[in-house]
């Protein structure tokens, strides 16, 4: 389509300038004869018939394309639902036994060579959940689910991003996929599925301690825990998460700690507040979450 | 019947002028109907808004100069971007076409004036009150941050609780009323007001192209008017249109928006293909090649234009067969866009072309252009659409079209007209400064984002990761941004001195043919002390010498002559009104209604007062004599000779 444009383009310019120079050639010896209306008629109506001809083309191969790309259907589809928030993506992998089923946030694990189903909508205002490396884009519309069919072909980690525009945080809204073979996704969704285990050592301890007292339960979900707060991220296995923040920080403990107490700092307006916590609890509670893996 | 006929020549001419004139003063200034002066106010506040707004774009280009830049935080951004897009759209691109329409459309049908010239002052006020309203909201950090576009439910008040998207959706109301009363204006002067001779297939094509944009105009508003007036209604009484969780739906908005959205493309675009084939018409020294073919082209590319909108709406999830539907309107629009080129080529091919300033700009239009035009065809494909959508590369394809497409173009109409509506010439000099800085700065700008777009830089956003890459490209294109202000900066420097200290224009300074150039520069105020009649497209280069003029119109009233809509042949004659204080005092009113209704549904009440006492002026009967709308009936349609009296009973 690339070279298609660029020949048409080069082919208009070239008639341009020609007719430019012919033009003021024609003005500084007007004894030429000047081509008749009917032959620039002719002209005119093989030009038009070219083009006609050309986005005929076009048109054949874009439908024939997009039918391809759609049609991409499988019964062994692995099945998850993508969930738009402001300013970040919750995921769900589905599971006829409820509690086989893995939320996860801001992260999507794909077996490769397989397709996958994406079943995605929004729980607030539009969303477009575009992984360029993946696949086109599928806006996330609340009131709407839509289905998405997508397969990676190889490994690898590619990054996505909210491509609707979606309020003060639409560009801190990304997201990671990796695409890996079917035993690490298989082992990678086994480690997804138990509920948080209890944290081996005292710090660790008085970290989630300091969790439970501070506000953090009534937004958060840790499963295995009494937090079960449904409007931002499940924290179950933070720890292996690569990003924070929707893809704004990667997840390291300084970063955990500094967005913690104070997020609005980092990625302004997210609807999490701070938390400004003496040092002892700060770095108690990210040694917590740091074994939420 | 007329005291007028009574006296010498010049006497009766001064007369003329003077019935004619609009009143000096503040007062004065605030009651003028003419069209010549509203069309130069239209002018004038459209570029003012072109400027605003591109500060506005200058400072996005600073903000994402350089990754991670903390210069202007989100909340800010958001705002500057909405306002720019909602700026560039309704308070610049549209008006700005219809100012041209205002101006010109009465000269070059031959008119004495424009039909519902209170309307079209009215108008004019409120896209005055509508900027001001956006700005003084912008001021007070109160500007659209919700886009151009703003999609619910991120522009309902459970997300966007501030004045915000209603400052949006009520400054749609002011654009929206205001281009249609413009609307219905120019398609009743160019198909009532065209003077004798100028049959259907004599209309000039910037004619035709204002006809066909205003017919566009007159039903794509209503759907954004409806939009716009629903989400009000959703925010300010809690109607459900486009809210999900009470049944409403988020899909309906865009349907609307874009039903109006694309068509806009269009409206913006196809008067300035008027001012391609007026320049190109001119400078080529013949009448455009294939007039039949250009005008069909406007009239088919408006039809189809109303076809196109689910394009915006790829990324949805609409059905397969849909979206093909769709992909095909958008691919085969490029066809009658394409037969226009074409005809210019073909034009300049057999033409004796002399290369001034407006030329130029033709030249750079070509060039961007096909290049906006190939972007389109593109992004009309579904496959590679939901990969370009809501990314640079678009915002690369709409500024090539846009700019290209109708930003050029009306900088050749500036050069070109300018002589024309101050009697004096900007620097051909300066011209090519002009042009060759905003040319390179536009490329500069805008050709990097189609590469930051298929680099994966989505639109609207404050800022980006130093990791992604995309930082050089983005400092290439704010670098051009640089080199666009300077030569747009130049260009004010020229218009401003040339308005003292310019090159006295002749009245028909590139030697054109249409009738615009049969009268002096600047026109006077009756625009033709003897309104010519025509014999052909392009009358200044066809008309005998001997061509009648219109005589018998009269000296000591506004008055002009209705003709026939297909054949022009006269009808009747008609006063048209005078200036008058109502259409301020409207605008006063209404736009107290509409910013009153964003803070409770009772301004819509209690504000109803006023309009409706201000409306009881404006149409309060008048007598006759006082511009009544009388209609005294033609006595015999033969056209006396320039040097004959006109016959007995007063016809033309």
């Amino acid at each position: 389509m690339l070279w298609v444009s660029v020949a048409v383009f080069t082919a208009v310019l070239a008639g341009l300038c020609i007719g430019l120079i012919r033009g003021i050639r024609n003005r500084s010896r007007s004894d030429r004869i000047l081509p008749s209306e009917a032959a620039l008629s002719r002209s005119v109506a093989v030009a038009v018939a070219l083009t006609a001809g050309l986005l005929t083309i076009l048109l054949a191969l874009s439908v024939w394309t997009g039918r391809t790309i759609g049609a991409l259907h499988a019964d062994s589809a692995v099945t998850i639902a993508i969930t738009g928030h402001q300013w970040w993506w919750e995921i769900q992998y589905e599971d006829g036994v409820p509690s086989q089923r893995v939320v996860t946030a801001n992260e999507l694990h794909l077996p490769i060579n397989r397709p996958v189903v994406l079943k995605v909508t929004s729980r607030d205002v539009i969303h477009s959940f575009w992984v360029p490396n993946l696949q086109g884009k599928r806006d996330l519309i609340p009131g709407y689910t839509t289905a998405v069919w997508v397969r990676a072909d190889r490994p690898g980690v590619f990054r996505g991003q909210c491509a609707e525009f979606c309020g003060l945080q639409h560009a801190h809204m990304a997201l990671e996929v990796v695409a890996e073979s079917d035993h690490d996704f298989d082992g990678w969704l086994a480690a997804m599925r138990p509920p948080a285990r209890d944290p081996p050592d005292a710090l660790q301890r008085r970290g989630r301690d300091v969790f439970m007292q501070a506000r953090c339960p009534g937004c958060h979900t840790i499963r295995g825990t009494d937090a079960a707060g449904q409007v931002a991220p499940d924290l179950t296995h933070l720890a292996s998460r690569r990003t924070l923040g929707a893809g704004t920080l990667p997840n390291t403990s300084e970063h955990l700690a500094r967005w913690i107490q104070d997020p609005q700092r980092v990625k302004p307006g997210n609807q999490m507040p701070p938390h400004p916590l003496e040092a002892g609890d700060l770095g108690a509670l990210v040694a917590y979450l740091e074994t939420l893996r | 019947m007329m005291p007028s006929q009574g006296l010498p020549a010049d006497a009766n001419l001064r007369l003329l002028e003077q019935t004619w004139a609009d009143p000096r003063g503040l007062y004065g200034w605030l009651t003028h109907v003419d069209h010549k002066s509203i069309g130069r106010r239209y002018l004038v506040t459209a570029f003012a808004f072109f400027l605003i707004g591109g500060l506005l774009a200058a400072l996005m280009r600073l903000q994402l100069s350089r990754p991670d830049n903390t210069l202007i935080g989100p909340d800010l951004y958001n705002q500057i971007f909405s306002t720019h897009g909602t700026t560039m759209m309704f308070l610049f691109a549209v008006p700005v076409m219809q100012g041209l329409g205002i101006y010109f459309v009465p000269l070059m049908v031959g008119s004495r004036g424009i039909a519902f010239p209170r309307l079209v002052a009215f108008s004019y006020w409120m896209l005055l009150f509508g900027g001001i309203f956006l700005y003084v909201s912008f001021l007070l950090n109160a500007g659209p941050d919700v886009g151009w576009f703003s999609y619910p439910p991120l522009a309902e008040s459970l997300y966007t609780p501030s004045k915000r998207a209603d400052v949006w959706a009520q400054l749609i109301t002011f654009t929206e009323v205001g281009s249609l009363a413009v609307a219905v204006s120019l398609v009743t002067t160019a198909l009532k007001l065209r003077t004798p001779g100028m049959t259907l297939n004599r209309v000039p094509i910037f004619v035709w192209a204002q006809v066909v944009t205003s017919f566009m105009v007159i039903f794509a508003m209503p759907a954004v008017m409806l939009a716009s007036t629903s989400l009000i209604l959703d925010r300010l009484v809690g109607t459900h249109f486009f809210d999900v969780e009470h049944t409403g739906d988020a899909l309906l908005w865009q349907h609307l928006f874009w039903f109006f959205g694309h068509p806009e493309v269009y409206i913006i675009f196809i008067p300035a293909t008027g001012l391609i084939s007026t320049v190109i018409a001119t400078f080529c020294r013949r009448p455009m090649f294939g007039y039949l073919a250009v005008v069909l082209s406007l009239v088919s590319t408006a039809f189809m234009g109303f076809g196109l909108w689910v394009h915006h709406m790829f990324a949805t999830g609409l059905p397969q067969l849909g979206e093909s539907f769709f992909t095909a309107a958008s691919i085969m629009i490029a066809i009658p866009t394409g037969a226009q080129i074409f005809c210019w080529i073909a034009t300049m091919w057999s033409g004796r072309i002399t290369v001034k300033t407006p030329m130029l700009w033709i030249l750079g239009f070509f060039t961007i252009f096909v290049i906006g035009g190939l972007t389109g065809v593109m992004l009309a494909a579904v496959p590679l659409n939901t990969q370009l959508h809501d990314t640079f590369f678009v915002v690369a394809h709409f500024h090539y079209v846009l700019i290209g497409g109708a930003v050029f173009p009306l900088f050749a109409a500036f050069y070109y007209w300018y002589p024309k509506i101050t009697g004096r010439l900007l620097s051909e000099r300066l011209g090519a400064w002009v042009f060759g800085l905003f040319f390179a700065g536009f490329n500069l700008t805008f050709f990097p984002m189609h590469v930051l777009g298929l680099y994966g830089m989505p639109r609207r956003i404050y800022t980006y990761p130093a990791a992604m890459g995309w930082s050089g490209l983005n400092l290439l294109a704010t670098a051009g941004a640089v080199l666009m202000t300077c030569g747009v900066t130049v260009f004010l420097f020229d218009a401003l001195r040339a308005l003292r200290a310019g090159a006295a224009a002749a009245d028909n300074p590139w030697s054109a043919g249409t009738l615009e150039w049969a009268t002096s520069s600047p026109p006077p105020n009756s625009n033709f002390l003897h309104p010519p009649t025509v014999a052909g497209r392009e009358p200044v280069w066809e008309n005998p010498p001997d061509q009648p003029v219109i005589a018998g119109l009269r000296a000591d009233a506004r008055e002009v002559l209705v003709t026939h809509v297909l054949d022009a042949e006269p009808d009747h004659r008609l006063l048209v009104p005078e200036p008058s204080i109502w259409p301020f005092l409207t605008g006063i009113a209404v736009t107290i209604l509409f910013i009153w209704s964003i803070f409770t549904p009772w301004g819509v009440v209690y504000g109803a007062g006023p309009v409706f006492v201000t409306m009881v002026g404006w149409f309060w009967p008048k007598r006759a004599d006082e511009g009544g709308t009388q209609l005294w009936p033609i006595a015999h349609r033969t056209l006396p000779r320039p040097n004959e009296a006109p016959a007995a009973g007063g016809a033309v």
